[in-house]
């Protein structure tokens, strides 16, 4: 198996966050043109993973190779933003390009980039709005516009739908599938398996070691959801995506058909 | 009553004492930006609190007040800035401890060695006496130093404020940006200590930026905005301390205060009327 195609490649990547191990020997590689999500419980290291790609987390054991010059890019959560900061929506993209010249005001070449990109996500014309006077949906596009800012190889998102709504995330996967078709790499961490994760082409189930890698229907089977998530899935298939449901008999609350068999079973 | 209020600019004390002050808080406007959006206003208050035991013990020992409360000030910020990134120890339970006890220890040294009397009350509340043309370009030439850092910083010191996890993995080197920002604020503190005062400075950093934030949304503007007002309070305070025979520190922290007050009111006033405008469809 070659390797010269991965943008990120994790041997054996144990990382620990005072003393306690969140991520244990992960073997992982994210290949050039990936759409991945990860997947897993609160407290599987899903962004401890991310945090480890961008540097910010270092293993203590195994290695983590990233290729050479890669650039990547991060949109956090949309609930640690500092929401109150005095930033406009323009002077919020424009972080995107820290790394450009001294000069505190953008170059004419700048701003044409940066409202090229607003452009391409439907908010072009919120530059000078705050970013507080957005709905939740153009908010999270602002995020993602300065990511796209820096033109990155990898795009990495924390949780890219949580706290919005059905129509918000249809748009975010729709506008992640054009963005990785034009060759973005793209790994985001989810909770939400049946509306983010059935849809990627690929997923890892992580739990603090890597329970499976490959397509959804590959992975997502009552094993391996067990394994990841400790609790008893079902997996159906409707029009080949797949939908992942509680098991009935773990149910606390009883459907209404079997009420008065619990009546029954109570006389 | 023109020319009583423009009487005291025949003197040269008088003169130097506003070139001061007007700077002084332009500057102090100017760094409080970032120390009010970090969140920082504590440590503004117990920096300016450490560098008084340096104050102190320069005075006591004879040498220049600006380079024994500067080692003593820089030393103290490093020693804050190194503690806060620890993360087992509060941040501002370690301020608490390291600032005041530096400030305890100059109250101590001035006991036990000094002569409380002109220099211990100036470095308390601010003065305008005696400010010498050396004090005005000492002060310019900080205020330089501390507006080319935010110049050519500005990008990363943007990024680091506002989202300091994102701009480290974007590739900022956010600790450097840090260490800058509390060797400025540090700087900042240190060479407006004569006319503010130790005990008024952290007010006249953390009002002008309040004000400014209350007016824009924008960074770039609260930053000019803050500058501006910062400036203005100076200004007017010094004038203010010469008729009423008051120290400067109070009178500049007084004027911004009216500011903050004429300010609030306004947008207060505008808030209400926008909730009681019929809606417009």
């Amino acid at each position: 198996m070659s390797h010269a195609q991965d943008l990120v490649r994790f041997d054996g990547v144990t990382c620990r966050y005072h003393s306690e191990a969140v991520l244990r020997g992960v073997d992982l590689s994210i290949e050039a043109g990936a759409m991945m999500g990860v997947v897993g419980p609160s407290g599987a290291g899903k962004t401890t993973l991310l945090r480890t790609i961008l540097g910010s987390v270092r293993p203590v054991l195994g290695s983590l190779r990233r290729r050479d010059g890669l650039r990547l890019a991060y949109v956090p959560q949309v609930e640690t933003v500092n929401w109150s900061f005095p930033v406009t929506v323009g002077e919020c993209v424009l972080m995107g390009r820290t790394d450009g010249r001294l000069l505190p005001w953008a170059s004419r070449g700048e701003r044409a980039e940066a409202q090229a990109v607003l452009e391409r996500l439907d908010i072009g014309g919120l530059a000078g709005r705050h970013i507080r006077e957005l709905s939740g949906g153009q908010q999270q596009r602002v995020f993602l516009a300065r990511a796209l800012l820096r033109s990155p190889d990898l795009l990495l998102l924390d949780e890219p739908t949580a706290g919005v709504d059905a129509r918000i995330r249809h748009e975010l996967l729709h506008l992640l599938g054009e963005l990785n078709r034009e060759g973005l790499t793209i790994l985001l961490t989810t909770h939400d398996l049946n509306g983010i994760a059935t849809h990627m082409p690929s997923l890892v189930c992580l739990n603090r070691h890597v329970v499976a890698v490959g397509p959804p229907v590959d992975v997502l089977t009552p094993a391996t959801l067990e394994q990841t998530f400790g609790a008893s899935m079902d997996v159906l298939v409707h029009h080949g995506v797949c939908i992942v449901v509680d098991r009935p008999h773990d149910v606390a609350l009883p459907l209404p058909g079997h009420v008065h068999v619990l009546e029954e079973a109570i006389a | 009553m023109i020319e009583e209020l423009l009487q005291p600019y025949q003197f040269e004390f008088f003169r130097n004492g506003l070139a001061v002050a007007t700077i002084a808080g332009a500057l102090c406007g100017l760094v409080g930006v970032y120390v009010v959006q970090r969140g920082m206003s504590y440590i503004g208050h117990g920096l300016s609190h450490a560098i008084f035991g340096g104050f102190a013990a320069s005075a006591l020992l004879g040498v220049s007040v600006f380079i024994g409360a500067g080692i003593w000030g820089i030393a103290s910020a490093l020693a804050i800035n190194g503690v806060t990134r620890r993360r087992t120890i509060g941040a501002d339970a370690a301020i608490g401890v390291i600032t005041t006890a530096s400030f305890a220890l100059g109250l101590a040294l001035f006991a036990i060695f000094g002569r409380a009397g002109q220099s211990f009350d100036a470095a308390l509340f601010g003065s305008i006496l005696g400010v010498s043309t050396t004090d005005v370009l000492t002060l310019a030439a900080v205020a330089t130093f501390a507006a080319a850092i935010i110049f050519f910083q500005y990008r990363p010191l943007l990024f680091t404020t506002f989202d300091p996890e994102v701009a480290e993995a974007s590739g900022v080197r956010t600790a450097r940006v840090e260490a800058l920002l509390m060797l400025v604020l540090a700087l900042t503190i240190l060479s407006t200590m004569q006319v503010l005062g130790v005990t008024l400075v952290a007010a006249s950093i953390v009002i002008p930026a309040v004000v400014a934030r209350m007016l824009t949304d924008s960074f770039a503007r609260m930053l000019l905005l803050a500058t501006a007002i910062g400036g203005t309070c100076g200004l007017i305070g010094m004038n203010v301390s010469y008729h009423a025979n008051v120290q400067s520190g109070p009178t500049i922290v007084l004027t911004g205060a009216a500011f903050f007050v004429a300010v609030f009111g306004w947008s207060s006033v505008r808030a209400a009327l926008r909730r009681r405008a019929p809606v417009v469809a």
